[in-house]
């Protein structure tokens, strides 16, 4: 049995290495199916780190009525922060919220003097509620929708920065969604190309397979083969799509890293190097072996 | 050990191929099939391989009917014999080394016998040098000498041999022949299908003469009349 297996996998490089051609091309489709399974891999990484960086900027805003004093303000923030998942609150008075725009736009003079021809501050003194967890800015809203706050909020911002936030989720489930879709379609022509390459050269060799039987192969030195020559394309097809992603990576870190900083996607690669040779290889071997084993089929009924 | 009873083979076309052959072959016999070309030799030897399925009739080898050998153990029953094809049939993406240790290897047998037996055959036949050649790329007479190899390497039981000489010049048919006699005296079933004289006459073994599928003569050290 061991040396049988030994001698299906010997056959089974033989026909891999002597006909480059074909297998070849096979390898060449298959690497872009695998890019594309592992560029969803590694696109959740971007994904993440964007959202976990938006999710901190979000945060709640309420604005208070002209004429609300601050002690009134502060007791609403003392009560906000019993609220057990509201992480900080933080004051932002009228001359603050002032200063801050002026900050933001001091290079815009058109702005700056229509300003100061307004001759008031015209802010509004504001708390900034950040949340432990975005799920519960409803929750902290609703308490600030509450009756007794009515006469001094004049409104509660949220919704605009929650929306940035949904979209996103939105865009990065769609793009695992069509991702996914995509790869399978991909997969499918994988698995056609393939198949009719490895039918191609099936077809060379049916007469051979003919003559095997006759000096009395089984089906499995047959079809063995074979299998063997799909799982050697499917790793040589992962084993390349690692390198070029490797090599992508090494070279376009920096530009990545100076685009959105502290994104090392270099750094996430090497680190799942194994899970994602493992998810490019079980791609790799799947398809090759799907298609030559179909191939054989229609073959071995000599 | 062979026994051939009744058979009847009609191709498509109503092509009648052997018509009601009976005859028995017995263990290391050394028995040669002459007839004009088209009088039915490779039929016969397709039958008794399995390749074709008799249209009447039955064919009993050791005793067993081979019609009745399941496709599991059809490639068991093949490797004990070993079959030299008119048209040779070598594996053309395999060296010739390779087509000689192909049965041996199917059989399981071990690396270091079946490299000591391929360059011992590779010798006898004289081919020593063309080992790592492709079928494709041997003139007729080595690719004739190739698939006799092939044959013998691993020692089957019984012999067929469809016009092995075929290709072969006077000087390496005198050596076929001469080896097929040797392997015959070691113990070996052989049966040859030629249409030979020369080879026929100074062998003086039996032969089956047949003419339009049809056995006309069975003569033991038989001559060769067609
Ligand atoms: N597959 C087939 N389909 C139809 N007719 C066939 C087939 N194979 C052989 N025949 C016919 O059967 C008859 C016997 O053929 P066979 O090959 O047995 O002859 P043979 O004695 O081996 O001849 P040769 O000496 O030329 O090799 C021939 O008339 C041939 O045309
Ligand atoms: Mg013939």
């Amino acid at each position: 049995m061991f040396t049988s297996l030994k001698r299906i996998f010997h056959f089974g490089w033989i026909n891999f290495s002597r006909n480059p051609g074909p297998n070849l091309a096979v390898i060449f489709v298959l690497v872009i199916v695998i890019s594309l399974v592992t560029s969803l891999y590694l696109f959740q990484r971007p994904a993440k780190f964007l959202i976990e960086a938006i999710q901190k900027k979000v945060d709640v805003s309420v604005y208070f009525k002209e004429n609300s004093s601050e002690e009134e303000i502060f007791k609403i923030s003392q009560q906000i922060s019993k609220i057990p998942e509201v992480k900080s609150t933080e004051y932002i008075s009228k001359a603050e919220a002032l200063e801050k725009f002026t900050e933001r736009h001091k290079e815009d003079p058109v702005l700056m003097e229509s300003l100061e021809e307004l001759g008031i501050n015209p802010f509004l003194a504001s708390l900034s509620i950040k949340a432990l967890d975005t799920s519960s800015y409803e929750g902290i809203i609703s308490f600030l929708e509450k009756e007794e706050f009515k006469p001094l909020v004049e409104k509660i911002d949220y919704y605009q920065k929650k929306s940035v936030l949904q979209k996103l989720l939105f865009i990065n489930y769609q793009v695992n969604k069509f991702g996914i879709i995509f790869s399978i379609f991909l997969a499918a022509i994988a698995i056609l190309v393939g198949f009719s390459q490895i039918q191609l050269s099936l077809y060379n060799s049916k007469q051979e397979i003919g003559t095997m039987r006759l000096v009395g192969a089984s089906n499995f030195f047959i079809r063995g083969p074979f299998i063997v020559q799909g799982i050697i394309i499917g790793i040589f097809a992962a084993l390349i799509t690692a390198l070029i992603f490797g090599g992508a990576l090494f070279l376009l870190n920096p530009k990545i890293e100076s685009f959105v900083p502290g994104l090392n996607l270099l750094g996430f690669f090497t680190g799942h190097i194994f899970v994602i040779l493992l998810i490019q290889i079980i791609t790799g071997v799947s398809i090759g072996v799907l298609a030559s084993s179909i191939a054989i089929r229609k073959y071995l009924k000599v | 050990m062979i026994k051939f009873q009744n058979i009847t083979k009609v191709y498509p076309q109503n092509i009648i191929a052997i018509n009601n052959v009976s005859f028995d072959i017995k263990e290391k016999e050394f028995v040669c099939i002459v007839g004009r070309s088209g009088a039915g030799k490779t039929t016969l030897l397709k039958l008794l391989l399995a390749i074709e399925q008799p249209t009447r009739g039955k064919i009993f080898f050791e005793g067993k009917d081979i019609s009745k050998i399941n496709s599991r153990n059809l490639p068991k029953f093949r490797r004990k014999i070993g079959a030299i094809f008119q048209d040779y049939k070598l594996l053309p993406s395999k060296t010739v080394y390779e087509n000689i240790a192909y049965v041996m290897e199917l059989m399981g047998r071990s690396d270091r016998e079946i490299a000591r037996e391929t360059l011992q055959i590779l010798e006898i036949v004289e081919l020593e040098n063309r080992s790592h050649n492709f079928p494709n790329q041997l003139s007729g007479g080595e690719q004739q000498r190739a698939a006799i190899a092939r044959a013998i390497a691993h020692r089957p039981q019984l012999i067929l041999a469809d016009e092995p000489t075929g290709n072969l010049d006077p000087y390496h048919t005198q050596d076929i022949i001469r080896l097929l006699k040797k392997i015959h005296k070691l113990g070996t079933t052989v049966i040859l299908a030629t249409h030979h004289g020369e080879i026929i006459d100074s062998l003086k073994e039996r032969v089956v003469t047949l003419e339009q599928g049809e056995i006309i003569r069975d003569e033991e050290k038989g001559r060769f009349i067609i």
